[in-house]
């Protein structure tokens, strides 16, 4: 049985700890993972917490397959918590070997409540959990924090996830980094980090973790194995996501200088063929996978020699073709930068492209930027800019590191016209303006603008779809995409491995049986995905941030057409057909017209005890929806 | 009693090895029967991104492990060359763990005695290198690894004359 059956609950502010039982039945209901841990989420919140209160719970939760050998999904884990950059639900994953050490542990989940009142981290050595002083780590990078923890805790095995300058200083777009590279990267998670005063966890385990059925388990993992030699991740182990460069603009659905243009002139020189010929050194891979990944980039001269970092595709994209950078050494210091102070790369590249096209229509000028030249293209007010935002240096970088939402209200002026955010969390690299299955997808996102929600975006680049129109049938595209998306995050199998279940559901869900030894169906498995995305709706609707209204695109994307020649001339999304998804979407979810769940739906997933979170709402669309 | 010329070992490949521990997990499974990498006779070391590699017994020549046990736990197999673990006398000193330098002795957490790599030899052939998604791990003699060095240095010093004919 590959659960541990035990949640760990800390409260930082009396240093209390408590282990409780995991509700089994709640288990089979939400998997695990960013499922699970949004359950406990809406059962251990009280509506309108403002997410830097003591009371907003930091959960971090494993998966099922967690701490076993399972290809990709052995070593990873998820937070979830209430989001500073949306006020919705937050939740993000990540793999390395952390969330391997934190099973070990015996952990399920960790339930972490309070605020420390000096700057502490968390030592988590199988049963025993400690909070250490954490002052002498203080404006400590995330690898700088790793390497002093183990070192002072005298095991090399020893796995931490920790903040930057970035979390303790509350930007919302602060992220928490474990294993070097790997990032609890979007929703703001590192802030609600810095505002409880935990700079680090660091866990050691060294429990066994068994799954039910160990010869068949055996059996299918090999088979997984074999199965990611083949095509199914061939990008992943050759050029990387960073590929994606040169298909996305030949499709002209690369966004470029902040959603300005859909093709890079530029995109050669920042491609992932360029990347790997000059800069790729290494690529390694997370504990138990199979795949390798990990694309390791070091510059071998110039004024950025000896950088290394991680390179993928959406952060690259984000500080690249977005700021207009076609300088790669320089978009790979501004990755490191982010690594460095732990900040959201795709959002930071958004808030800075933000900030360039506010300079070049004369919103912001070198009087607030201190004398910044913060035109499209320039590498340097690119790399000095992510380092104002991590620190949140001067005027412009305080106000930046709110993210791109709350920096645009605060400058006015005009500046939302440039904001690409949804919910409050900035885009990601793919322009919707010609991917509008994809622009649904974003736009009802739980979690706000994201590509990882649904993968919308994968029938508009395969062309199974129209994808300059939005047309009834897209609700249920995206919808389907969401379910099963969640499932994979609640196992949390690392995404660029979906492939390799050529059953799909059918796959995960023996993949869950033969682990936990809890009967799972494929129909299952998929209301679990319903249910986990209806459950995440009513959070949000009880914060105030989960009906029609917030389920918007930027006004870029609805009023700017796409300018450059070819197929894409001319599109964006407009209002008519925007409604037409929206509307389509919620009908084949169950949901009122104003995108509330009905207490029909609610009944069926078994959300019956929420029912008091819609009873007010349902039915009621709000003044301007139709 | 094989020759050091043919005692063959698990080694990694600094160059292939990736750091993944798929060779930690896949002895535990098939060792000890569950997930826990603190159980496996090999380790995988990260320094830094590009310097990654698994560890074990190296099945030495005159083992120090051997010669550092008090209380005669340890042999060396003659037909083999693995080290040869007597439970009943081993009473966890760690002085075997201590006089190994490549780390690759293990004390079991649970049965308190120490634990070595030993070529599978249940199954016939070591598993890690059966699982290896690089391919990193092999079983090697150390003059194969002599002779595996001496071609890369002198690849290394005939690149040009290989470029030229091989087009």
């Amino acid at each position: 049985m590959s659960y541990t059956g035990r949640i760990l609950h800390v409260d930082l502010t009396s240093g209390k700890t408590a282990i409780k039982p995991l509700n089994m039945k709640l288990a089979k209901e939400y998997i695990g993972g960013i499922g699970l841990g949004i359950r406990l989420l809406i059962d251990h919140s009280k509506p309108g917490t403002d997410p830097f209160d003591p009371s907003n719970p930091l959960i971090l939760a494993t998966g099922p397959l967690s701490g076993t050998m399972a290809p990709s999904a052995g070593n990873s884990y998820a937070v979830v918590s209430k989001s500073p950059a949306t006020e919705g639900v937050a939740e993000s994953k990540a793999h390395g070997f952390f969330g391997a050490e934190l099973k070990r542990a015996g952990f399920d989940a960790v339930i972490i409540t309070g605020k420390s009142e000096k700057l502490v981290y968390m030592w988590i050595d199988d049963d025993s959990v400690q909070l250490l002083n954490a002052d002498h780590l203080q404006g400590k990078s995330p690898q700088e924090t790793e390497e002093i923890i183990k070192e002072e805790l005298g095991d090399y095995y020893v796995r931490v996830m920790s903040i930057g300058e970035a979390g303790e200083k509350l930007s919302r777009v602060a992220c928490i980094l474990n294993d070097e590279f790997r990032a609890i990267g979007r929703t703001g998670m590192g802030a609600v980090m810095g505002s409880k005063n935990l700079k680090a966890v660091a866990a050691r385990g060294t429990k066994d973790v068994n799954v039910a059925n160990l010869d068949e388990f055996k059996e299918f993992i090999r088979m997984i194995h074999e199965r990611m030699k083949g095509p199914k991740t061939r990008k992943y182990r050759t050029l990387g996501t960073p590929e994606n460069v040169l298909v996305m603009n030949a499709l002209a659905a690369l966004p470029t200088r902040n959603f300005t243009q859909a093709t890079f002139d530029g995109a050669e020189k920042v491609s992932g063929e360029y990347l790997n010929e000059r800069y790729i050194k290494k690529i390694i891979g997370c504990a138990t996978c199979g795949m390798r990944c990990d694309h390791i980039a070091y510059v071998p001269e110039g004024p950025y020699k000896g950088t290394t970092t991680r390179v993928e595709f959406e952060c690259l994209w984000a500080l690249g073709p977005n700021c207009g950078v076609d300088q790669l050494d320089a978009v790979i210091e501004a990755i490191n930068q982010c690594n460095y102070y732990g900040l959201d790369g795709i959002s930071t590249g958004v808030i800075v492209s933000f900030a360039m096209d506010c300079f070049e229509n004369g919103i912001l000028t070198k009087k607030e930027t201190d004398g910044i030249d913060l035109h499209f293209g320039n590498p340097e007010a690119l790399i000095e800019t992510v380092k104002r935002i991590g620190s949140r240096k001067g005027w412009l970088g305080n106000i930046l590191a709110e993210g791109t939402k709350r920096a645009a209200e605060k400058i006015g002026k005009g500046a939302v016209k440039y904001a690409n955010h949804i919910k409050g969390l900035e885009l990601p690299g793919y322009d919707l303006r010609g991917l509008k299955t994809a622009a649904l997808g974003f736009a009802v996102s739980f979690r706000g603008a994201c590509h990882l929600r649904s993968g919308a975006y994968s029938p508009d680049i395969k062309g199974s779809v129209d994808r300059y129109k939005l047309e009834k049938g897209r609700g249920k595209i995206v919808m389907d995409l969401e379910d099963q998306y969640n499932v994979i995050d609640s196992l949390i199998l690392c995404k660029f491995s979906r492939g390799v279940y050529y059953d799909g559901l059918e796959d995960m869900a023996r993949y869950y049986t033969l682990a936990t030894g809890i009967k799972m169906s494929a129909e299952e498995l998929q209301q679990a995905g319903e249910r986990i995305n209806n459950i995440a709706r009513l959070f949000n609707i009880r914060e105030g941030k989960g009906t029609r209204k917030n389920d918007t695109l930027p006004p870029k994307i609805m009023t700017v057409p796409i300018p450059d020649k070819g197929a894409a001339k001319g599109s964006c999304v407009n209002q008519e057909e925007f409604d037409i998804g929206l509307d389509d979407y919620y009908e084949i979810r169950g949901w009122t017209k104003n995108g509330v769940p009905t207490a029909k739906k609610l009944d069926e997933l078994g959300l019956k005890t929420f029912a008091g979170i819609v009873t007010n709402k349902a039915g009621k669309p709000k003044k301007g929806a139709k | 009693m094989p020759t050091t010329h043919s005692k063959k070992f698990v080694s990694a490949d600094p160059n292939k090895c990736v750091g993944c521990a798929v060779c930690e997990y896949t002895c535990s499974m098939m060792k000890e029967k569950t997930y826990n990498p603190t159980k496996s006779r090999i380790r995988a070391v990260r320094l830094n991104p590009f310097a990654n590699l698994a560890v074990t017994c190296r099945l030495c020549e005159d083992p120090p492990c051997v010669a550092a046990c008090p209380r005669d736990a340890l042999t060396q197999s003659e037909e083999t060359g693995i080290i040869l673990v007597d439970e009943d006398a081993c009473n966890g000193c760690g002085w075997c763990i201590e006089a190994c330098d490549y780390g690759a002795i293990m004390l079991h957490p649970e049965t308190k005695v120490v634990y070595i790599c030993d070529l599978c030899q249940e199954e016939g052939k070591p598993q890690c290198i059966e699982w290896c998604p690089e391919e990193a791990l092999d079983l090697v003699t150390s003059d194969l690894l002599a002779q595996k060095a001496r071609r890369t240095v002198v690849k290394k010093l005939f690149q040009e004359s290989l470029k030229s004919t091989s087009g």
